[in-house]
């Protein structure tokens, strides 16, 4: 039984590190800030996740209590990767200059968000984009 | 075992840190540098914990998890900064 845990223990942490590791490369090596933002956003927070859920387990099988503050960690974490790397995107996007004339079209009336100002209410949005679920009264 | 597993682990992270820094330091555009920031600040969480199995207390769980949140608050006002050029309108 212990050395089951040990090895499960073991490995999470493993796993978590070479995750890390392989984020982090990837943010050094990658060409530009569109692709370098896979590494850190996928796999540095799988890593830290599985060294937190590693950690867990560590403390579950050494001290006998369940403590819950990894998962806590670990969900903010998975929670706040996505936003910070959108701000990321969005903050580049408007800081390259001539972003808007590249962008495809978005085949609907309306331009992409934050590069054309929004609707004003709903009765102000095209057809193209009020679904069969809004309501319009 | 779990301490080879935590030494390997405890190496990783810190490859990772130095990788951050040469991207802080070389990355040509600020969103480079705001999101080597961030993931150092993750990486720091990894090495946090990775202390607190070593040291088999769990005093480091309070301080990974307000680490997580000030890089995240610092994160979202560097890049609303970069936007706007403010941070609370």
């Amino acid at each position: 039984m212990g050395t089951i845990a040990e090895l499960l223990i073991a490995a999470l942490i493993v796993v978590g590190g070479i995750f890390g590791l392989v984020g982090s490369f990837g943010l050094a090596k990658l060409p530009d800030l569109m692709s370098r933002l896979h590494g850190p956003t996928k796999s540095s927070t799988l890593g830290v996740g599985s060294t937190l859920i590693g950690s867990m387990v560590y403390i579950l099988w050494s001290h006998g209590t369940l403590s819950l503050h990894e998962l806590l960690i670990t969900l903010f974490l998975f929670l706040t990767a996505p936003i910070t790397a959108n701000f990321i995107a969005k903050s580049f996007l408007h800081r390259r200059g001539d972003t808007a004339r590249k962008l495809p079209p978005t085949g609907t009336e309306y331009g992409w968000a934050s590069f054309v100002p929004p609707p004003n209410s709903i009765d102000d949005e095209p057809d193209s984009l009020a679904g069969p679920r809004r309501d319009k009264s | 075992m779990i301490t080879y597993a935590v030494h390997f682990a405890v190496a990783c992270f810190a490859i990772a840190l130095l990788l951050n820094l040469y991207r802080l330091s070389k990355g040509p555009s600020i969103a480079d540098r705001v999101l080597a920031l961030d993931t150092m600040v993750i990486n720091g969480i990894a090495l946090l914990v990775l202390y607190g199995i070593v040291s088999d207390t769990a005093v480091y769980f309070e301080a990974s998890l307000l680490f997580a949140m000030v890089g995240f608050i610092s994160t979202v006002a560097y890049c609303r900064f970069i936007l706007r050029g403010d941070i609370i309108e």
